[in-house]
């Protein structure tokens, strides 16, 4: 038998997913191993994060409290709401946090995000109350947001909360647009599926000019 | 090589691992089946989209110690209006939702699997979403588990038979249960309309098609109910799209 303190650090790693008793005791004699500023820096990061870092009170997005503030008070928001630079009038839907930082990435897209954290999965007992969907609905008309982009993944879930959200916001005074489906670039026309393909000759664009 | 082709549809998915998913299929000769598919979802996988509910695929499929491996997959039907409305997604989900809880792996089930592709079509080939769908789809689902329930006459004391082609009188309550349609003296679990229950008769006795075709009245919306809390006291658990989604 371990002793407490490293049965604990095994039991507490073996909750992480994908974690399994093991793997979980592995982990746990590398950090034995590691000399104590590595531990501890690893340690000091975790405490940080917890800390400093929790949901945009605006976006749902991750946000982190800027340095010098009391991370007592109440939710921030992060640096796309905070930035005064992005288009207040066009809000992008997407479903977890990774996916702005992949939208971002396009460097295509200057306005801001509203992150559902989830999307509507009947299977998986994931019902459009579960999303922070009331939450998009309040910033509307407050913040002016005339257009809204639905984001979320091409798949069956992503699809129906995207009917879903469309649902509510036709009887709004904004402009609901879906982003486009087709084909990946670098692909090949023969391996894509007739669903993409159907998406994308539907959206094709007139060339020129 | 432990290759097999089969058909099937995709019943629901799980992730597996950073890019991977379990794809479970309700398959025409081998019942249900569990496949593991690589990189699906990643955007430049060949089949990713092919392996979403409620999809009709064409699989070859290498056969695992436990799970299968999708080896690939054609599509043999996208039904691409259900995929473009709330209304028919919640319904074609609320059909393999069921197909799920019944079939079992290892037992092929032709005439389920009939049953699914042919409700799967008539809900993508209708220019109106039919109403009565899946309580239907229910309803047959149950008669195929060998719990048609009576329903022209009390199912505990036979009171009310029909006489001559004329409809059976005094049947107020359902109850699965106790096998079906019950009348005034041992009512239990619903109350039910006779116009209900003749509808669900109708569904039952060979007039799927005019049912289908008939706009919502009142009696659907109870048929429905019904049929939801029949099929779940069938299956002992929730069938969750039904409520999740406002329906049923």
């Amino acid at each position: 038998m371990y002793s407490a303190a490293v049965q604990d650090l095994i039991d507490e790693l073996g909750r992480l997913p994908g974690i399994g008793p093991k793997s979980a005791q592995r982990i746990a004699f590398h950090l034995l191993r590691l000399s104590p500023e590595d531990a501890l820096r690893l340690a000091r990061t975790i405490a940080v994060v917890k800390e400093r870092v929790s949901w945009c009170r605006r976006c749902f997005n991750i946000a982190e409290v800027p340095e010098g503030t009391n991370s007592a008070e109440e939710a921030p928001e992060c640096e796309i709401c905070r930035d005064p630079r992005r288009d207040p009038s066009v809000v992008c839907v997407v479903e977890e946090p990774r996916d702005v930082i992949a939208v971002e990435k396009t460097r295509e897209y200057r306005g801001r995000y509203h992150v559902l954290q989830g999307a509507i999965s009947p299977i998986d007992g994931i019902g459009p109350d579960k999303l922070r969907i009331r939450e998009l609905l309040a910033r509307l008309d407050p913040e002016g947001i005339k257009e809204v982009i639905l984001c979320t993944n091409p798949n069956i879930e992503g699809d129906a909360t995207a009917l879903y959200l469309a649902s509510l916001l036709k009887a709004l005074p904004v402009k609901v647009t879906r982003i486009a489906s087709g084909l990946p670039v670098g692909g090949d026309l023969e391996y894509a599926d007739e669903l993409t393909l159907g998406r994308a000759l539907e959206g094709r664009r007139e060339l020129g000019d | 090589m432990n290759l097999y082709r089969d058909e099937g549809v995709v019943l629901r998915t799980h992730k597996l691992g950073e890019a991977d998913r379990i794809v479970v299929f309700m398959t025409a000769g081998r019942g249900k089946v569990r496949a593991v598919a690589k990189g699906v979802r990643k955007t430049k996988s060949r089949f990713g989209g092919r392996l979403e509910p409620p999809l009709h695929v064409s699989l070859l499929l290498y056969q695992g110690r436990d799970l299968s491996i999708v080896n690939q997959a054609e599509t043999i039907d996208h039904y691409r209006s259900i995929r473009e409305g709330l209304d028919r997604m919640t319904d074609a989900l609320a059909l393999v939702e069921a197909v799920d809880q019944v079939a079992q792996e290892g037992e092929p089930n032709a005439a389920l699997y009939r049953m699914l592709t042919g409700a799967l079509r008539t809900l993508s080939e209708s220019a109106e979403r039919p109403p009565l769908l899946v309580a239907a789809f229910y309803w047959k689902l149950l008669a195929l588990e060998g719990v048609s329930p009576i329903l022209d006459q009390c199912a505990r004391c036979g009171a009310g038979a029909a006489v001559g082609g004329e409809e059976p009188t005094d049947l107020v309550s359902f109850d699965l249960v106790e096998g079906g349609a019950l009348c005034r003296e041992h009512r239990r679990g619903s109350a039910v309309e006779p116009g209900a229950l003749a509808l669900v008769r109708r569904i039952l006795g060979g007039q799927l098609g005019p049912v289908l075709a008939e706009s919502p009245s009142p009696h659907a919306a109870a048929v429905s109910a019904l049929a939801t809390s029949a099929l779940e006291s069938h299956l002992e658990r929730r069938l969750r799209t039904v409520h999740l989604l406002g329906r049923g």
